[in-house]
C-alpha cells in the first residue's frame, strides 16, 4: 500500500508558519519508511495528513493512487492501522475489549464479532506477546504493555499499513527492540510501515528509506545512507554529530558530540 | 473488565425483573392501597371504576413517566460521559436544566400559568432548547468543529446565567410564586398524564434507539476522537448527533418532571461498575437502571410522609447518593 504527497501545505488555525511546507514525498508499498525530524518539524502533522484527518492548504495526499480525501473513515480504516503518540482510557476497559476495537470497521451493522474478528483479535495480541495480558485491566499495564496493546490494537485491524507516531518513546531497550522487530517482520510479510521516531540509530538500523522533516520541509529523502549523513543532521538539529558504520554489526549508528 | 456472558445474561434479567417489579410497587401504593390481582383485573378494563381510575390513569402514567424520564437521563448520563470522556459528566451540562428551569420559572413569576398548565413544560423546554443552542453556538465557532472543551466550559458557563436569572425572578417573586418554582426546580412526577406520556416517549424512545445504535462509536470516542477517527469513526457525525439526542432526552424530561438530579450521573457509574465500560451493554442497562431507579424514588417520595409528597429529586440524591458512596467503596476494595 503506497502513500504519496504532492507540495501538500497544511497550517493551523493562527499560525503564521505552516505545519508542513510543500512536502513532496513517497511511501513505497512494502516498506519501513522512517519519518525523522526535530520537535515541531511536523512529523505528526504528515501523520494526520495521510490519514485524512487535517485539512490541506494545498496540495494533495494520495492513499494507493487515490486523494486521501475521497476514502471513507470507515474505508481508510479498514486498511490502515494507526497509533497515536498517546491517549488516555477514561473508563476501565479490559485489554481485550481495547483490542476487539481494531475490528470494528470490520463489524457489520448489528455489530456482532464473527469466528474470524475474533481470531484477528488473538493474532494480533500473540503477535504482540500481549495474549497473556489479555484479561488485564489497561489502566494497570506499564507503559511498554500498553504500548504493544495499542499496536496488537492496530494489528487487529488486519491492515495493510501501519502508522505509528513514537511508538517507542519511553520504553527501554528491550520493549523498543521488540517492538521494531515486530514491524520489520510485518513489513518483510508485505505491509507498509510508517514510523515517526526521535530515535535516529533505530530508523538506521531498520528503516528502508527516511525522510527528514525540518520546519515542515523535505530536509532530506531517500535511502539511509542518503539521509543519514553528518552534514545534514547537523544542520537540521544543529548540533554536533558523528555519524559511522558500526564495524561488527554492519549499519550507521549517530552519535551526538559535546 | 470482561465479565463472562452469563453474568451480563443475570444483570439484564434482574434489571428486567426490578423494572416489572417496580412498575407493580408503583402502580399498587399510594393514597388507596391496591393489591396485585386489583391492579392486573384493573388494567384488564374490569373491577371498579374507581381503582381503573387510579391505576389506569393516574398511578401508570406516572409510573410510565417515571420510566421514561429516569431511563432518559441515565441513557444521556453514559452518553455524556463518554463523550466528555469526564465521569463527572450528567445529562445537565449543557446547561439545560438552568436554561428550563429559567423558562418555567418565568412563567410561574409572569403569573401566566398555573403549576399545573400546559404551557409550563412547553416553557421549560423552550429554555433547555436556547441553553442548547448557545452552548452549541459557542462551542461550533471554531472551523465547524465541536470542542468538548468549549462545550463543557460553556455549558457551565450558561447554566450560571440562568441560575443567576432564576435568583433574579425569584428575589422579585411573591412566597406563592417562589415555593412553587422552588418545588419545581425539585422535580416531581405528579402532573403525569398519558398525553404528557406520550410527549415524553415522542422524544425519549427513537432518541434512544438512535443513541443505541452509536455504542461502537462512543466505545471508541471514550479512548479518544483521534484515535476513533482512526478506526473508522466519523466522529463529527456522532458528536453532533449524539450531543444534540442527549441532550433533547434530557431536556424532555426536565419539561414535564422539572430537574431530577443524579440519576444520570450516579446510574451508569452503578451500571458500567456491574458490567463495564462497552457501551452495548452500558446504555440499554443504564436505561433500564434509571427507570427503575426513579419510579422506586418516586414511591418512596410519595409513601414515606404520606399524604405530603416529597420532591422526587430530594429522594434520588438522598437515597443515591449513599447508595453510590458504598459502590464505590465496594468497587476500589475489589
Amino acid at each position: 500500500m503506497n502513500f504519496d504527497t504532492r507540495k501538500l501545505v497544511v497550517r493551523y488555525r493562527r499560525r503564521h508558519r505552516a505545519a508542513l511546507d510543500g512536502v513532496t514525498m513517497e511511501v513505497p508499498s512494502g516498506s519501513l519508511f522512517a519519518v525523522l525530524g526535530p520537535n515541531g518539524s511536523g512529523k505528526s502533522t504528515l501523520m494526520r495528513a495521510l490519514l485524512g484527518s487535517v485539512s490541506f492548504e494545498s496540495g494533495d495526499v494520495q492513499v494507493e493512487g487515490r486523494s486521501v480525501s475521497t476514502w471513507s473513515r470507515r474505508e481508510l480504516s479498514r486498511s490502515v492501522g494507526a497509533v497515536t503518540q498517546s491517549e488516555t482510557v477514561a473508563f476501565p476497559l479490559s485489554v481485550r475489549e481495547l483490542v476487539s476495537m481494531g475490528r470494528y470497521p470490520h463489524l457489520g451493522p448489528l455489530g456482532v464479532e464473527r469466528a474470524d474478528d475474533r481470531l484477528a483479535i488473538e493474532e494480533a495480541l500473540r503477535r504482540c506477546e500481549a495474549g497473556n495480558l489479555a484479561e488485564r485491566e489497561v489502566g494497570t499495564l506499564s507503559g511498554g504493555e500498553f504500548q504493544r496493546v495499542r499496536i496488537a490494537r492496530a494489528l487487529a485491524q488486519r491492515p495493510r499499513a501501519l502508522i505509528l507516531d513514537e511508538p517507542t518513546a519511553s520504553l527501554d531497550i528491550h520493549h523498543e527492540m521488540g517492538i521494531l522487530q515486530l514491524l520489520r517482520r510485518s513489513v518483510d510479510d508485505g505491509m507498509t510501515v510508517v514510523l515517526i521516531t526521535h530515535q535516529l540509530n533505530l530508523a538506521a538500523r531498520f528503516a528502508d528509506r527516511i525522510l527528514l522533516l525540518d520546519r515542515g520541509e523535505v530536509a532530506a529523502i531517500g535511502s539511509v545512507s542518503e539521509v543519514l549523513r553528518e552534514e545534514v543532521l547537523e544542520e537540521v538539529y544543529r548540533w554536533k554529530l558523528r555519524v559511522r558504520r558500526d564495524p561488527e554489526a554492519g549499519y550507521l549508528t549517530v552519535t551526538p558530540l559535546a | 473488565m470482561n465479565r463472562p456472558r452469563a453474568l451480563h445474561l443475570v444483570t439484564w434479567l434482574i434489571l428486567l425483573f426490578a423494572i416489572g417489579g417496580a412498575l407493580m410497587l408503583s402502580v399498587r401504593f399510594g393514597a388507596v392501597g391496591l393489591s396485585t390481582g386489583e391492579v392486573l383485573t384493573a388494567l384488564r378494563g374490569s373491577g371498579s371504576a374507581t381503582n381503573r381510575f387510579i391505576v389506569v390513569e393516574l398511578r401508570m402514567p406516572r409510573a410510565v413517566m417515571g420510566i421514561l424520564v429516569g431511563g432518559g437521563l441515565a441513557l444521556s448520563g453514559g452518553v455524556f460521559q463518554a463523550l466528555l470522556r469526564n465521569p463527572l459528566a450528567e445529562p445537565y451540562i449543557l446547561g439545560i436544566s438552568g436554561g428550563a428551569a429559567a423558562g418555567a420559572v418565568l412563567l410561574l413569576a409572569l403569573g401566566w400559568v398555573a403549576v399545573t398548565s400546559w404551557a409550563l413544560p412547553l416553557g421549560a423546554f423552550v429554555g433547555a432548547g436556547v441553553a442548547i443552542l448557545l452552548v452549541f453556538g459557542v462551542a461550533l465557532s471554531a472551523d465547524r468543529r465541536l470542542d468538548v472543551r468549549v462545550l463543557l466550559l460553556s455549558g457551565v458557563v450558561v447554566g450560571a446565567f440562568f441560575s443567576a436569572c432564576i435568583a433574579l425572578i425569584i428575589s422579585l417573586s411573591d412566597a406563592p410564586t417562589v415555593r412553587s418554582a422552588v418545588l419545581w426546580m425539585m422535580g416531581s412526577l405528579s402532573g403525569s398524564s398519558w398525553r404528557s406520556v406520550a410527549v415524553v416517549a415522542s422524544y425519549t424512545l427513537p432518541g434512544a434507539l438512535i443513541l443505541l445504535s452509536l455504542a461502537r462509536s462512543l466505545n471508541v470516542m471514550a479512548i479518544g476522537e483521534e484515535t476513533a477517527g482512526y478506526l473508522g469513526t466519523e466522529v463529527e457525525r456522532v458528536k453532533r448527533v449524539a450531543y444534540g439526542i442527549a441532550s433533547l432526552i434530557a431536556a424532555a424530561g426536565v419539561a414535564f418532571a422539572g430537574i431530577i438530579g443524579f440519576v444520570g450521573l450516579i446510574v451508569p457509574h452503578a451500571v458500567r461498575m456491574a458490567v463495564g465500560s462497552d457501551h452495548r451493554r452500558l446504555l440499554p442497562l443504564s436505561f433500564i437502571a434509571g427507570g427503575t431507579f426513579l419510579v422506586l424514588a418516586d414511591l418512596l417520595a410519595r409513601v414515606v410522609l404520606a399524604p405530603v409528597e416529597i420532591p422526587v429529586g430530594v429522594i434520588t440524591a438522598l437515597v443515591g447518593v449513599p447508595f453510590f458512596l458504598l459502590l464505590l467503596r465496594r468497587s476500589l476494595r475489589s
